[in-house]
């Protein structure tokens, strides 16, 4: 059932299971604010299998140093430049859900999900 | 220096799985800060430096003040508040 | 009366049925029954009250999750099928990773001829030292503008959504006071002196970082990111009247929105031209100065403005819901 390459790709088997733990917070936790640490752990999880696939073994960071323009000389640039990005993308979703978790709070004072649910029943919604 | 990225990430999926079982909210959140900045040098053991920089800024900074001013508007923060209030 | 037919006749006949439905007198599906109200409605408060009562118990027994054995078996099965799921979940990926090509070999499929390219010929194209810098602001340049965006988006919905408008709600004067001085820090004097120490430093930094985004390792993103947080530790050490005196809101509207239309007025070209790169007319210089490289400083510059008022906006808008 598995491949050859298990040991080998251990890394990328961690990013898998942070994604996996992220992904059963988001599902499981009752409260609003560990739903939002679940999904920002399951951000960095996959950019962390991202960086990994850049990674050349015995190469160094992608800075040209003494004019040395070999390919055979630096890692891929290309994942890291999507990681950027990703990010600060990351941030501002985190921003944004957090805002909305403050006005839901103040409309129903109880940041737990249960509790709000079972009040916009009783409200009629 | 494999050896040393293990532990590091073995010492992330510990982070993740307290995260969840803490029940302190406070808490949570710090160890979440931790949990970023390992990530942050795991990125440098990676051999990119512009994501160690941008992470352990974003992350390990922003992220986390958003987050306590949050707990602070929910009231989940200040219990010794409330008590001397009464 | 005298009529040419009786008066039940003249009430069967279609049109006069129409008129009295439209008056409101006869129902059509309820055989002559005449809706006419006899006396006046008067709204009864205890009747009121009562009706309100035996609402709130039917809504309270209906939705009733204590005693509701449906409902519990199906809360226990959700969080027993959901543990399942994300078990399986990742399992399939491990399988799936076991099959992948080794981390760190040569050969990888995802070392192929683009990042060859990107390598050999970016210090000659672009003239930037930094190879991942020179890929973000000059060969993929669209992507970091549409990055921008989404920032920019961010900052204008958590302003619809946190923002507290001094004219609605109880505006007396005490009342704003009140509030304000509930938002002011106290005056804390190892916080104050930390930050008249830390926060020249880091500000140096931040512009250090940024402006050397093409020769070593940084950029925007990560000098904007470090104002942001040099600013935020200014506010909370020292209040928002000392932070109004060189930050308002106009300054924000002014930098974020300027900065914005720069990037979009220097690249936004690739809409209708595809990949197809145009010279910006800047000559490149040499590799290694600090002005050098075309475009990309004043690029860099641009998205850490952008990010840095951005971090500062969110911050300041949770904290107090202004500026």
């Amino acid at each position: 059932m598995f491949g050859s390459n298990l040991l080998p790709n251990l890394g990328e088997v961690v990013a898998m299971i942070l994604f996996g733990i992220g992904f059963a917070n988001l599902l499981l936790q009752k409260n609003l604010i560990k739903k939002i640490i679940g999904l920002n752990i399951m951000d960095t999880a996959v950019y962390l299998f991202l960086a990994i696939k850049g990674y050349i073994e015995g190469r160094t960071a992608p800075i040209v140093v003494n004019g040395v323009q070999e390919v055979e000389a630096y890692i891929n640039p290309i994942p890291s430049g999507l990681v950027l990005t990703g990010i600060v993308v990351s941030v501002s979703v985190t921003a944004l859900m957090l805002s909305l978790t403050v006005r839901l709070y103040r409309r129903y004072p109880t940041p737990d999900l249960d509790g709000i649910s079972s009040r916009l029943k009783k409200e009629g919604i | 220096m494999a050896i040393f990225e293990y532990i590091l990430m073995g010492f992330l999926v510990v982070c993740a799985i307290s995260v969840s079982f803490s029940k302190n909210l406070l808490n949570s959140i710090l160890i979440f800060m931790s949990y970023s900045l390992v990530m942050s040098i795991i990125w440098i053991l990676l051999e990119s430096p512009d994501l160690a920089i941008t992470e352990a800024a974003v992350g390990a900074g922003v992220t986390s003040v958003l987050f306590f001013v949050t707990l602070k508007k929910i009231h989940a923060l200040g219990e010794e508040d409330e008590e001397t209030d009464e | 009366m005298s009529r040419k037919i009786s008066e039940e006749e003249y009430r069967r006949q279609r049109i006069v049925r129409m008129k009295r439905w439209l008056s409101g007198e006869k129902d059509l599906y309820l055989d002559n029954m005449e809706v006419i109200p006899r006396s006046e409605y008067k709204p009864d408060r205890k009747q009121m009250e009562r009706y309100e009562h035996d609402l709130d118990e039917v809504m309270s027994r209906t939705y009733d999750t204590e005693h509701n054995r449906v409902y519990r078996f199906f809360q226990r099965f959700y969080k027993m099928a959901a543990v399942l799921c994300c078990i399986v979940l990742i399992l399939i990926l491990i399988v799936e990773v076991s099959y992948l090509p080794p981390v760190g070999s040569a050969s990888n499929p995802a070392s192929n001829e683009v990042a060859a390219k990107y390598i050999e010929d970016g210090m000659q194209d672009t003239g930037a030292v930094n190879i991942v810098t020179g890929m973000i602001l000059d060969y993929r340049a669209f992507d970091t503008f549409g990055e921008s965006n989404v920032l920019f988006i961010a900052t204008c919905t958590v302003l619809i959504l946190m923002r507290n408008d001094k004219k609605k709600g109880k505006g007396s004067a005490e009342d704003e006071e009140r509030r304000d001085s509930f938002y002011e820090p106290k005056k804390d004097a190892i916080l104050q002196m930390g930050a008249r120490i830390l926060v020249p430093v880091i500000m140096l930094f931040g512009i250090y970082i940024i402006l050397n985004g093409h020769l070593s390792p940084g950029g925007g993103f990560s000098g904007g990111a470090i104002i942001g947080a040099g600013l935020i530790l200014y506010l909370n050490a020292f209040g928002f009247e000392k932070t109004e005196r060189f930050f308002t809101e106009k300054t924000y509207k002014t930098v974020s929105f300027g900065a914005l239309l720069f990037y979009c007025l220097a690249k936004s070209y690739s809409f209708y031209t595809g990949a197809h790169h145009l010279e910006s007319g800047i000559p490149l210089g040499t590799p290694g100065a600090v002005i050098s490289s075309g475009l990309i400083l004043p690029l860099n510059i641009c998205v850490g403005l952008v990010v840095a008022c951005t971090m500062y906006a969110f911050f300041a808008l949770f904290r107090k819901g202004g500026f």
